[in-house]
């Protein structure tokens, strides 16, 4: 008797934890570059990400968060296999942490295919922009072009005559230059497109030398950007010819590499740690307090990723199976930006404003970007014309 | 044609190529003396990376973390000859690769194991940090002066050991017959395992040489053991002479092709498509330059055995 008393009680109680339990949680696979030397960029994403949902109680819009963290090497063939076990075995409900476009062609199709909804924190081709633009797509970073339109519009502003480009010889370099030569009219020199994952720029940077341009602009995400930095300072040419570049290449983790000669750097990005706003401000606060590191451009858009998510699964009031609400709920973005004015486009991508920053040491001798002023306002992406989404 | 450009793309090329010997002499003795293929060589220019960054670490200073990582390099490959490659000698050379491709998965993650996957930051050190004017209109890092330097020592020193002492004698001797060599009385565990650690010792210091203009990650030794085997091949399989030899070739090649290629192409193609078509073209450089020399000379340029 006194053992089915006993067996009752302890069966009501499963079934009890099991109601609490009913919430299923939104799963979310957070596919990234976490080994290498681009490994800083899926770090500071899936740190910033990870911050948001532990800020939000460890939760994503009310519905406890399953984060699945997986490392695609930035190899597009780990990548899709990886993604495979993600939709397949893990079924997420979300995809997001994606840091380098050749990773996103190669797996985006299958997520699409899915049905799954991929919410990017990093790259967003012009491939999913335009004509091939899908309702499953959502940005929370900028178009591949838009920091380098702000870039070429900078430059073509401060009036140097002749630059030299250089990208890695990848969808997202060509890209990158394509959006910096829309809104730059002076004298493109040189393109020089290097191997993806190149590390040592010897000969390109000879070649920088020869060709005498009035400045340089480089599009080199990750550790090939810390090494061209580091070799262009030591081949002396940062004395001649001004680099200007994206935020990311001359973010925190840049200058704690490079160091003191990065100061006096332009660089254009759609956030810095300084905007003043109040999302902004407990995000850069509650990252440094967590990770004892000024967060970069890279963390910011994890940040955000986290707080759409949230907004989103919110809105639906946590009904993630209806996903056409879901889709809506995204699209609207109903939450506070860290960047301040957010609006996501017909395409998924953001309609925001871009910065110039520049690298300063402080009275205090800490060598960190300073925002200078506003190159673009509530500006969209060149290829939203031709997405046929609503 | 800009002078200064190909001035300063030649001594981008030597310094190239310099790293690229160090990796290859030891790979073509391995090869050449024992008859042993050590895909694991790279591994050895890894831990040697490795080890150079912690103990800059530790000691703040780039001599010590040279030397350091050279020592325990070798000791390391001494260690690995000793234990487990001595015994492969015998056996087929696909034995040899697959066991040495294990080698390879192990050291790799066992690095990560130890140092994390992040890659490790190696800065040379301050004083060399910065350019050097070699005369006006030519400014060059001064750290791959050093490296420039570092490796002609290295060479000049490797050259008169292996031709002008006794060890360098035995070292010919295994390279262009072995089985002689061994009837003759020569002590060949002593001397492959000597042989062994300087190739992991050279290696090293590549690794460690190269560590700053680089990055200091896992699967670092993999790339560029693919060029190392490339020069021993052009160069001629146990020839010290033929690996420097290839290995300048190469740097050469690799370092000129990337800028020279896409010019020229851009002088007579649209840009659109000398862009395109420049860089792909220039990565298969070496290897084009190694398929015309096994066409010409499938012995390499100086092979070893007569």
């Amino acid at each position: 008797m006194r053992t089915t008393t006993r067996l009752a009680a302890f069966l009501t109680a499963a079934c009890l934890a099991g109601a609490v339990q009913a919430a299923d949680p939104v799963k979310v696979g957070f596919l990234s570059t976490l080994s290498g030397p681009s490994a800083a960029i899926g770090l500071d994403i899936r740190d910033a990400f990870e911050l948001a949902v532990k800020l939000n109680g460890g939760k994503l819009g009310g519905l406890p968060a399953q984060v699945i963290v997986a490392d695609d090497q930035m190899n597009p063939d780990v990548a899709k296999q990886l993604i495979e076990r993600l939709l397949k075995r893990d079924r997420v409900d979300i995809v997001t942490g994606i840091v380098f476009t050749n990773v996103m062609l190669a797996v985006a199709p299958a997520v699409f295919e899915s049905k799954t909804f991929l919410v990017s924190a990093n790259s967003t081709p012009a491939a999913y922009s335009g004509e091939g633009c899908s309702p499953w797509f959502f940005s929370t970073s900028w178009q591949n072009d838009g920091v380098h339109e702000a870039g070429g519009k900078f430059m073509q502003d401060s009036g140097y005559k002749s630059v030299v480009l250089v990208a890695p010889n990848y969808p997202a370099g060509k890209d990158a230059l394509t959006g910096f030569k829309r809104f730059y009219k002076g004298t493109v020199i040189d393109e020089i497109y290097t191997k993806l994952g190149q590390l040592d720029y010897a000969a390109e940077l000879a070649q920088i030398r020869a060709a005498r341009p009035d400045a340089m602009y480089v599009f080199l995400p990750g550790g090939m950007g810390v090494n061209f930095v580091k070799q262009y300072v030591a081949s002396g040419l940062n004395k001649t010819i001004p680099l200007v570049g994206p935020g990311f290449s001359a973010d925190e983790d840049l200058i704690k590499a490079v160091g003191e000669p990065m100061v006096g750097m332009y660089n254009t990005s759609h956030w810095a740690h300084d905007l003043d706003n109040a999302a902004n401000k407990r995000f850069v606060t509650e990252f440094q307090k967590a990770y004892g590191r000024l967060p970069t451009l890279y963390a910011s858009q994890g940040y955000d990723a986290a707080q759409l998510i949230d907004a989103a699964i919110r809105d639906v009031k946590g009904k993630i199976e209806d996903k056409d609400a879901l889709r809506k709920a995204l699209r609207a973005a109903n939450f506070k930006s860290v960047r301040g004015d957010f609006k996501l486009n017909v395409n998924g991508v953001p309609i925001q404003s871009y910065y110039l920053r520049r690298v300063v040491k402080e009275p205090s001798g800490r060598i960190t970007n300073k925002l200078q002023a506003t190159v673009l306002s509530a500006h969209p992406d060149a290829y939203v014309g031709a997405c046929k989404l609503k | 044609m800009d002078w200064i450009l190909l001035l300063e793309q030649t001594l981008n090329g030597l310094q190239f190529g310099l790293m690229l010997f160090l990796l290859a002499a030891g790979l073509t003795l391995v090869f050449g003396i024992m008859d042993m293929i050590n895909l694991a060589h790279g591994s050895l220019y890894m831990v040697g990376a490795y080890l150079a960054a912690t103990l800059l670490a530790y000691t703040g200073s780039f001599t010590v973390a040279v030397l350091g990582a050279l020592a325990g390099t070798a000791l390391f490959g001494a260690l690995l000859e000793v234990s487990l490659l001595r015994t492969l000698y015998q056996r087929d050379h696909l034995t040899q690769v697959l066991a040495t491709f294990a080698l390879i998965l192990i050291i790799n993650e066992g690095t990560r194991i130890i140092w994390g996957s992040q890659a490790l930051l190696l800065n040379a050190p301050d004083a060399l940090s910065g350019p050097v004017e070699l005369f006006p209109g030519l400014t060059y890092p001064a750290y791959r002066l050093l490296i420039i330097g570092v490796g002609l020592a290295v060479a000049v020193a490797l050259y008169l050991l292996v031709a002008h002492t006794r060890v360098g004698m035995l070292v010919r001797a295994g390279a262009s017959n072995r089985e002689m060599a061994l009837t003759m009385g020569v002590n060949v565990k002593r001397l492959f395992t000597a042989v062994f650690a300087t190739g992991a010792a050279l290696s090293a210091l590549a690794g460690a040489m190269l560590g700053p203009l680089l990055a200091v990650q896992v699967g670092m030794g993999e790339s560029i053991l693919i060029l190392a085997f490339v020069v021993i091949v052009i160069g001629g399989i146990g020839s010290i002479r033929g690996a420097l030899v290839g290995a300048l070739l190469v740097g050469f090649v690799d370092t000129l092709g990337r800028t020279l290629l896409p010019m020229s192409l851009r002088s007579v193609l649209p840009p659109m498509v000398a862009s395109n078509l420049g860089p792909a073209l220039a990565s298969i450089l070496i290897y084009v330059l190694m398929a015309a020399v096994l066409f010409w000379r499938p012995q390499g340029l100086f092979p070893a055995r007569g």
